[in-house]
């Protein structure tokens, strides 16, 4: 296995570790670029699927009559559970999300699908739908859910040492912080086309993270074995979770349309049904109790977390997992106990969403911390330091942390880079003379760990084929989603194999050529199949070495493969290309393809214990953030962040550099504008781009600085390369707490408190607290009568 | 389907190419049509005017010559195309070579996932080659675009990275004049679109037609059609007639056509005060101000629009036309109620005329989630003259979103100038404001804002109007 990539042969190192565009860049910019729905000029009569909703958050479909839809001209069928073959459900492992429900469980649920000769028939069809309801009680907030005792599962738990010792601690305190949800947003919604194929089998596009669990979905669903159906990904417009379990149900409807009326069936959710059917990111909200020292050391904590799993269990599990993991961030939590439910509630069912429960975790802890530091009087970022993990401390659940003393490295090169000592006391100044307006500026750290915390997922595979004119297939498990996995890979293989970047080509994800697959998500696409494909080509490169000695009359480990041409070392003039040498090897009967497989080493975890080492590193990173309030409105700008990022030796800078901005600005929008309101029906009240609001350009600093850490080399992964997907989202917690620092300026000390998302309202109000203490400290009750 | 006493047939030139919507429902969104024609670069992320996925250009004239805009095909129903000269993102490279704005995003990181690609490549593209543009393009014409992926900063970058647009047919396009609208008269599916090119056939097709429906950017009325499936029997463009695009400044008046673009409401307004050019930039987006119109935002009389509030706050008059004649009234009796106005259904905007002088002091401002391109949670306008001792001669206080109806709180303009004179702009006369804003607005609460940020920062934003006049002051 060839994590480190080389295998039998010496890698020259000039393609990867290069900073290059994106692989389909050139795509993208011409709109040559295709995603899933783009193909359906290339299908001879399809149909269109559109839902029949509920208009209940919960109720019972006592009846329901689809006959006159198909009165209504255009319409082709309608879809409903009497055309199932096989198990009706789309539920990933509880089996829990019934494609036509009899129990309506959300709001805009679809109870039944019309297939329309266009998109506007089929819309016209389901209005004609008529379905008796009879409607129930519903639960549509993590408190009702509490108290109603309704939860997806028993209580997770994880605890270390003692924590009732906070009780006796110099400084103790308790609160509550209550986290909002957020939108994917990926700009392509969900979508599918699926057919039957020239022999007997059903296939798929499919806009999924994860083709083969919609290959079993849809397998299930039609009641055929998995070698009958096979699942293609092109590329997504985006996905950050929101097709790793999510894809499957729209797949699964247009493959069972496809199955029902031997037609292509296609399933594209509108942006306003995208929003109204598919999960968030979970909503959490936590209670905890901390004890502190005076010097602001973090004695113990106990944390509770609820999180709004909604309707169906999905991904609730991990992502709460997650979620407990990261309650450490960077900081050693010396006693701690940490309960999690998963409440169920009326509404999407919650899913995957980049951090996966991480992010929840880290703003409870990084809450703690701000709010220890205010009612100590100590800057906020002195008792973040004091309480970082060092060389040799395990965290919570016993794992070691490998590199911890990196934390305290990037902490102080950042804080040195950005200025930011002095640039506190400018910004005391700048506050003395504007009583109007505040700015704040807080650095925060992020600790996180890689790999699937289902140990199993952790496994990569590739087939890599080379035709005899040395041209280059690869394949692998991993799907594209915009972060760069593709081009990582072809970097690797042309590294690997000592080709141009031209003469790889990267194909679309197939559950035909790689079976049983992980989802790409955890960050972790480029660390299980990068090296995949790199075990693979380091095969092909040994062989093709092999026959390229004889060619060359030299020592096979003298043998080089670089840009194209292969050579004795040092011998550059006698090279031959690429393509001679795998003619040659064809005609000496070598095999020019190969698979390539890894599994991530040592990692283990007991979930029973909550003991083990659940990460097979961890990526570090720090931000800090300036901010700007306006007290009249509670608005605020982001003027400056820094970033430093610990990716290890990346493999594709330009690439890790998007996936750290672009992380960091997702964050903001999570911490500051994006907000899910649910009205009182359970209907989602910002189901729309006009109501739930991304961060556009002008959200983005106009200082935005960010930077690798440098000589990171992290063993054992693919070129020394660490993960980057996830990580840089929590970065924005640091815009956060500027907010907080801000809005602190307006006060005379005492915690600040603030709901996430930090919205101008929520921070207007936030500001109006403050200033109201300021003056009931200037002028005590009573004293001025 | 008939081409009723066809005018212009319903063609227009789509990438150099002629194409027809002959046939085409008229309520199909240009985007589905040109997706429809294979070219797919232009994508659906919203439908709704948000998110830029969808941006084309079409040439459109400018002093000299023409100039291309960036517009969300979203938004345009097919039969708007009509005559038109619009281009896609397959249009750029059609040689095989890349255009500089495409290089500038592929090199630099501009594109991750790719999909809202095309639509930024189109809105810097007529950015590039925007006539008398000095220096590098400005990135708050990308401001109708959204991306979940990258973060912004590299297509920030690939903006200010391009200088001069490249000579050669694109440049050369724009020293020709764009093409002329001219009337055209379409029917298909069962519905008609018509686009009379003068004030007298658009009155005289909505008196003999009840249930005609003006139209005009399009920038409400299709988001009700993509999202509510509004249909409509009988659409009628108003985008042809020339009086209602004219712009004219004399010694008393400023009048604005009502079918006038807000883009070009700032180009040809020379000298418009800073307030209402940044009034202008705050409503909604680049793209989407190149079609939506003043005419079209004040019909629409949503409680939380932009347009009423700063137009009330300078004593604007709405002039109106019906083939029973003309008339002017003042804007602050054009809100009867919750989205109605004083409008017969066969009556017409036809411009808004705004008093001069000019207030001498006067400011706008939008409070929302989002700093650009979001809709208000509260819009304020005010305005206020002083006599020469310094008291206050003549105050205005104009909101959005605290009321039904665009509101213009003459309680507030009492309680500063009331009874016994001017009073002084001061702490004290806020708070007399502050008081009676409490007692005259009721705001809702919604996913916007809830009622008590509503009325607060309503009250709170007077406070600034003091600091900002203290300020300027100073
Ligand atoms: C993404 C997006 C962002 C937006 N942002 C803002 C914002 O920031 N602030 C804001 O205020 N609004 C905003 N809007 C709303 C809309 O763009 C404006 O109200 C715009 O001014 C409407 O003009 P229009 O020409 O496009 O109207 P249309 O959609 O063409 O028409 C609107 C209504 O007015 C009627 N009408 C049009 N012209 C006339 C006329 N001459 N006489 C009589 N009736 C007429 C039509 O029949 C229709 O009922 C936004 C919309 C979108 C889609
Ligand atoms: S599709 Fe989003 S603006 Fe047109
Ligand atoms: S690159 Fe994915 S949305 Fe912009």
């Amino acid at each position: 296995m060839g994590a480190a990539g080389g295998g039998c042969l010496k890698i020259a190192g000039t393609i990867a570790g290069q900073a290059v565009p994106h692989e389909s860049a050139r795509e993208h910019v011409t709109g040559d670029a295709l995603y899933t729905d783009d193909l359906l000029l290339r299908f001879a009569r399809p149909l269109h699927a559109w839902p029949v909703i509920a208009p209940h958050a919960h109720a019972l479909v006592k009846a329901l009559d689809f006959s006159p839809a198909l009165s209504e001209p255009g319409v082709a069928t309608v879809l409903t559970d009497k055309d199932v073959p096989g198990e009706g459900d789309s539920g990933s492992n509880r089996h829990d999300e019934p494609l036509f429900p009899t129990e309506v469980m959300y709001h805009s649920q679809p109870v039944a699908w019309v297939l329309g000769e266009t998109l506007d028939a089929a819309q016209r069809g389901a209005r004609r739908v008529s379905v008796e309801y009879e409607p129930l009680p519903a639960i549509l907030s993590i408190e009702d859910a509490i108290l109603a005792g309704n939860f997806h599962s028993a209580p997770l738990r994880l605890a270390r040492g003692d924590a009732s010792v906070i009780e006796s601690s110099p400084l103790y305190f308790q609160g509550e912080l209550k986290i909002g949800g957020q939108e994917h947003f990926y700009l392509e919604t969900q979508s599918a086309i699926a057919w039957l194929d020239e022999t007997g089998g059903v296939a798929a596009h499919s806009s999924t993270q994860h083709p083969t669990e919609t290959q079993e979905v849809i397998a299930r669903v039609l009641g055929i074995p998995r070698n009958k159906v096979t699942v293609e990904c092109l590329r997504m417009g985006g996905a950050f979770g929101g097709k790793e379990v999510q894809a499957n149900p729209w797949a699964a409807i247009a493959a069972l349309g496809a199955w029902k009326t031997r037609r292509p069936v296609r399933v594209r959710l509108t942006r306003a049904l995208d929003f109204a059917l598919t999960g968030k990111r979970h909503p959490f909200l936590a209670r905890y109790a901390a004890g502190f020292t005076k010097n602001g050391r973090l004695e113990g904590v106990r944390i509770s977390l609820y999180s709004d799993g909604g309707w169906s269990l999905d991904l609730s599990e991990p992502v709460l997992s997650r979620a407990m993991f990261h309650c450490d961030n960077a900081y050693l939590l010396p006693a701690v106990e940490i309960t999690g439910l998963i409440c169920r509630t009326h509404k999407t069912s919650q899913t995957a969403f980049r951090g996966f429960g991480g992010p929840q975790g880290m703003l409870v802890i990084e809450e703690i911390l701000d709010e220890a530091a205010r009612r100590l009087s100590l800057p906020p970022e002195i008792v973040r330091e004091r309480n970082f993990y060092r060389d040799g401390d395990t965290t919570h659940y016993g794992q070691p942390v490998k590199d911890a003393g990196r934390i305290e490295i990037i902490w102080s090169r950042l804080k040195e880079s950005s200025g930011f000592a002095q640039r506190r006391e400018e910004i005391d100044h700048w506050n003395s003379r504007h009583p109007h307006f505040k700015r704040g500026l807080a650095i925060t750290p992020v600790k996180f760990g890689i790999s699937f915390t289902a140990t199993f997922f952790n496994q990569g595979a590739a087939l890599v084929l080379i035709y005899r004119d040395g041209s280059v297939q690869v394949n692998h498990g991993g799907a594209e989603m915009g972060q760069g996995l593709h081009t990582k890979i072809q970097q690797i293989a042309a590294e690997t194999l000592g080709l141009d970047l031209e003469s790889v080509r990267v194909m679309p994800t197939s559950t035909g050529k790689i079976p049983n697959t992980s989802a790409t998500a955890a960050s972790a696409g480029t660390d299980l199949n990068g090296a995949a494909v790199a075990d693979a080509c380091s095969q092909l490169r040994c062989r093709l070495a092999q026959g390229a000695a004889v060619l060359l009359g030299c020592d096979v480990a003298d043998v080089r493969l670089s840009q194209g041409l292969v050579f004795p070392d040092a011998e550059e003039h006698r090279a031959i290309p690429f393509a001679r040498v795998c003619d040659a090897a064809y005609r000496q009967r070598v095999p020019l393809f190969a698979q390539g497989y890894y599994r991530t080493p040592d990692i283990h975890y007991d979930p029973q214990a909550g003991r083990g080492a659940p990460f097979h590193y961890f990526a570090y990173a720090a931000a800090v953030s300036e901010v700007e309030v306006d007290g009249f409105t509670g608005d605020y700008r982001l003027l400056r962040t820094d970033i430093l990022e610990d990716a290890g030796d990346s493999v594709s800078p330009l690439v890790d550099r998007g996936q750290i901005e672009g992380g960091f600005i997702q964050g903001v929008g999570w911490l500051t504008l994006e907000e899910l309101v649910w009205d009182a029906k359970g209907r989602l009240a910002t189901a729309g781009a006009s109501t739930y609001k991304l961060p556009s350009w002008t959200e983005v600093p106009d200082v935005f600085e960010v930077n690798f850490l440098e000589r990171a080399t992290e063993r054992g992964t693919i070129f020394g390369s660490k993960a980057v997907g996830e990580p840089p989202l929590m970065l924005a917690i640091s815009v956060r707490e500027a907010i907080r620092d801000a809005i602190a300026r307006f006060g005379a000390g005492g915690p600040v408190l603030l709901e996430s998302p930090a919205t101008p309202e929520r921070v207007f109000f936030a500001v109006q607290r403050a200033r109201a203490e300021r003056e009931a400290r200037v002028s005590p009750v009573g004293a001025t009568q | 389907m008939k081409a009723a006493n066809s005018s212009q047939s319903p063609d227009f030139l789509l990438n150099n190419r002629p194409v027809s919507v002959r046939g085409v429902d008229p309520q199909t969104t240009l985007l589905d049509y040109i997706r429809a024609q294979g070219l797919t670069g232009a994508k659906e992320g919203c439908a709704e005017g948000e998110c830029g996925a969808c941006t084309v250009v079409l040439v459109a004239n400018r002093a000299g010559g023409s100039e291309y805009r960036a517009v969300n095909s979203c938004l345009m129903l097919a039969p708007m195309a009509a005559g038109h000269e619009i281009y896609t993102v397959e249009a750029l490279a059609a040689g095989g070579k890349l255009a500089e704005v495409q290089q500038a995003m592929a090199a630099g990181g501009g594109s991750q996932c790719g999909y809202c690609t095309p639509g930024f490549v189109m809105s810097m593209f007529a950015e590039h080659y925007r006539p008398g543009r000095v220096g590098p393009c400005d990135p708050h014409e990308l401001g109708g675009n959204l991306c979940r992926c990258t973060g912004y900063r590299p297509i920030r970058d690939a903006a200010l990275s391009l200088g001069p647009a490249p000579s050669g047919d694109f440049l050369d396009r724009l020293s020709r004049p764009a093409p002329r609208l001219e009337a055209i008269e379409y029917e298909s599916a069962g519905a008609r679109f018509s686009r009379p090119n003068s004030i007298e056939k658009c009155l005289s097709i909505l008196a003999g037609d009840p249930e005609a429906r003006l139209i005009s950017g399009g920038t409400d009325l299709v988001v009700e059609s993509n999202l509510r499936s509004r249909r409509w029997k009988h659409l009628v463009s108003v985008e042809a007639i020339g009086e209602l695009r004219e712009f004219s400044e004399s010694a008393r008046t400023i009048t604005i056509g009502a079918a006038l673009p807000l883009n070009e409401i700032a180009m040809r307004w020379s000298t418009a005060p800073d307030v209402c050019r940044q009034w202008l930039q705050l409503f909604a987006s680049p793209p989407l101000r190149n079609r939506a119109t003043l005419g079209g935002n004040l019909a629409t009389a949503s409680p939380i629009g932009d347009g009423a509030p700063l137009l009330l706050a300078l004593d604007a008059s709405v002039r109106l036309a019906s083939q029973r004649g003309r008339r002017t009234i003042p804007l602050a009796s054009f809100f009867t109620g919750y989205r109605r106005t004083a409008l017969a259904p066969d009556e017409l905007i036809t411009a808004i005329e705004i008093p001069k002088p000019l207030p001498e002091f006067v400011r706008f401002y939008k409070v929302a989630k989002r700093r650009m391109d979001d809709i208000s949670t509260v819009a304020a306008a005010m305005a206020m003259d002083w006599d020469a001792s310094g008291r206050i001669a003549r105050a205005r206080f104009a909101f959005g979103g605290v009321a039904p109806v665009p509101l213009r709180v003459l309680a507030a303009e009492e309680a500063v100038i009331g009874p016994h004179g001017g009073q002084r702009w001061n702490d004290a006369a806020v708070e007399r404001v502050q008081a009676a804003l409490e007692k005259t607005l009721d705001p809702i609460g919604d996913h916007r804002g809830s009622r008590e940020y509503r009325l607060a920062v309503a009250k709170s934003l007077v406070a600034k109007f003091l600091w900002e006049r203290r300020e300027a002051a100073a």
